[in-house]
């Protein structure tokens, strides 16, 4: 259970590394990937994955 | 290089062409009539604290931005919300809007960027955060960070950021707390049901809203950022994107409320929309306003918030006065050949010393040349548009084959105003002209009675001359408003004996993009 980044449609803004709650987004080699051990696609924390929810590009999606 | 304005030729015109007109004493208070101060937004309108802030910024005084070089940098690509009228995955260095940025950039490159650019452009006094999303988005840690370090090493150099507004209630302890004291709001409706046809969502506490919840969170919360921040005394720009048939004639509504919540400016821009950008407007077939149906909209909020014009739709990453862009001598490879430089802002003073010098007896001048056309005129002739071709300094000191962009003045008894630019493409490249560029000049300024310019060829000044412009090269390196002023004397003169022939109901076409084009 966790969400994934769709690099080629990712403009790589940062806008989803500063919502995610659990810290398990990051920049690696000039794109940003989402750490599957780390992401709990926001159940408990919020309505919905805030990644996807803020994403210009709509590329953060169920892996 | 060839849109640079160079030292030399500012401080050396200086001395050299001083207004025939001028009086050898006027009282500059009084003698200035309020029509020709009040439309160049200089100290005589304004109250003098604001007068000290906004004088040696381009973005929020017309009269600056002819003397003042601004810098953006790249430091805040996140955004909170989607525009219509925005795409930030379309990236070309030939095109200029804003939201679009070639590299972005760390704080910490940031910093070195700015001190680059402080040494080889004395004229630059104000850094601005843009984007290439929105400055305040994701906690607006990139934004601040830069301040901060900036605020240490370069404590001479204005700062302002721009915002949708948003998240602006959050940080305006923030904002007060890094004296950032110029702060733009896009602001583009007041009604929700406006803001619903420009807004697809927001991005707001935890969740995406659309529709008309989400126009309405945002008018909300931009409502509640701008008077936050007046109330504290930041000076706030307001940006609307005029969007015809969505919020043309509502822009009316947004400059009367944001007036009222103690807006400094009010900044009425073409939408820019084309196809290729692959925004939703620019997919559907939304068209931006012409030249005219801006000036319109702009003369109708005339008398509500000061109105600005000369707006030139950065990029998130300019460099230079506006209407240049410098931004590809100064990208991060070359930057990091340049090493560390030494802060030192000597150079940067005694500009700003020149240029108040040089301001120092303009008022005078304007007026007394505005008083000789009401006496020999009189007050009721109609205004007329003239095109001038500058490279800054308020002088006519560009060749007409080498400009990139035409400054508008309007000039009749009232005064000579500018309302405004048109860009162009440089019609002489490499010494011959180009007859379809040469078309797209005459559309751009075809409302345009004269076009003055510091030298013109023969054949472009034919092509002009039978499209009914008139082109004057005659004030070559003088200063615009007084040269204006001389001349519409001399053509209302012509006009009565029935030599020349009105202009008016003219309209012209506001080209969009490519104003940083270079030469391959």
């Amino acid at each position: 259970m966790a969400y994934k980044i769709k690099s080629a449609e990712c403009t790589v803004c940062g806008a989803c590394e500063a919502e995610c709650p659990n810290i398990a987004i990051s920049l690696k080699k000039g794109t940003y990937v989402i750490d599957p051990a780390k992401c709990t696609e926001c159940q408990g924390q919020f309505d919905s994955p805030q990644c996807a929810a803020v994403c210009p590009a709509d590329c953060c999606v169920p892996a | 290089m060839g849109n640079v304005v160079s030292l030399d030729s500012i401080f050396g015109l200086g001395e050299l062409a001083p207004p025939a007109t001028m009086p050898a004493a006027i009282d500059t208070a009084s003698g200035c009539s309020s029509s020709s101060c009040g439309s160049s937004d200089g100290p005589a309108d304004m109250d003098p604290a604001v007068w000290e802030k906004v004088k040696n910024h381009p973005c929020y005084s017309e009269e600056a931005h002819h003397y003042f070089a601004r810098m953006h940098v790249a430091v805040a690509p996140a955004c909170n919300i989607q525009c219509n009228y925005c795409n930030r995955k379309y990236d070309c260095s030939n095109e200029s809007r804003p939201g679009v940025v070639s590299e972005k950039l760390t704080p910490d490159q940031a910093i070195k960027k700015i001190l680059a650019v402080a040494q080889e452009i004395p004229q630059l006094s104000v850094i601005g955060i843009a984007g290439p999303g929105d400055s305040l988005a994701a906690s607006g840690k990139n934004t601040f960070a830069t301040f901060e370090m900036l605020q240490k090493k370069a404590p001479d150099l204005k700062l302002c950021l721009s915002t949708n507004g948003l998240a602006l209630p959050d940080h305006v302890d923030t904002i007060s707390q890094y004296n950032i004291d110029h702060v733009t709001i896009t602001i583009n409706m007041v009604d929700p049901e406006i803001g619903a046809r420009i807004y697809p969502w927001i991005f707001y506490k935890h969740r995406r809203w659309t529709g008309l919840d989400a126009a309405k969170i945002l008018h909300e919360q931009q409502m509640l950022g701008l008077e936050m921040l007046t109330s504290r005394g930041i000076l706030v720009k307001v940006n609307s994107v005029m969007i015809p048939g969505v919020n043309d004639e509502h822009l009316l509504e947004v400059n009367k409320a944001v007036k009222s919540r103690g807006a400094f400016l009010h900044n009425i821009m073409p939408l820019i929309s084309d196809p290729a950008h692959g925004t939703y407007f620019g997919l559907n077939g939304q068209r931006g306003p012409s030249a005219q149906e801006l000036k319109v909209v702009q003369d109708a909020c005339e008398g509500g918030a000061k109105l600005m014009r000369h707006c030139r739709q950065c990029r998130a990453d300019a460099v230079g006065l506006l209407g240049e862009d410098r931004g590809d001598e100064f990208t991060a490879d070359k930057i990091e050949t340049m090493g560390v430089v030494d802060y030192d802002d000597e150079a940067r003073r005694t500009y700003r010393e020149h240029v108040e010098a040089e301001r120092a007896g303009r008022n005078a001048s304007k007026a007394a040349a505005q008083a000789d056309v009401q006496e020999t005129v009189g007050v009721g002739a109609d205004p007329i548009l003239i095109a001038v071709a500058t490279k800054g300094g308020e002088r006519i000191n560009e060749h007409f084959g080498h400009a990139r962009e035409f400054q508008i003045y309007e000039v009749g008894p009232g005064g000579a105003k500018f309302v405004g630019h048109r860009r162009v493409d440089q019609y002489c490249e490499g010494g011959s002209g180009d007859v379809d560029t040469l078309d797209g000049v005459l559309a751009a300024i075809n409302d345009c009675t004269a076009v003055f310019v510091a030298k013109i060829g023969g054949c472009p000044s034919k092509s002009l001359a039978d499209a009914g412009i008139e082109p004057v090269d005659r004030f070559a390196f003088d200063y615009i408003e007084e040269s204006a002023l001389a001349y519409f004397k001399d053509y209302a003169e012509r006009l009565g004996q029935g030599v020349v022939q009105s202009r008016a109901g003219q309209d012209a076409v506001i080209r969009t993009g490519a104003l940083t084009a270079r030469r391959a």
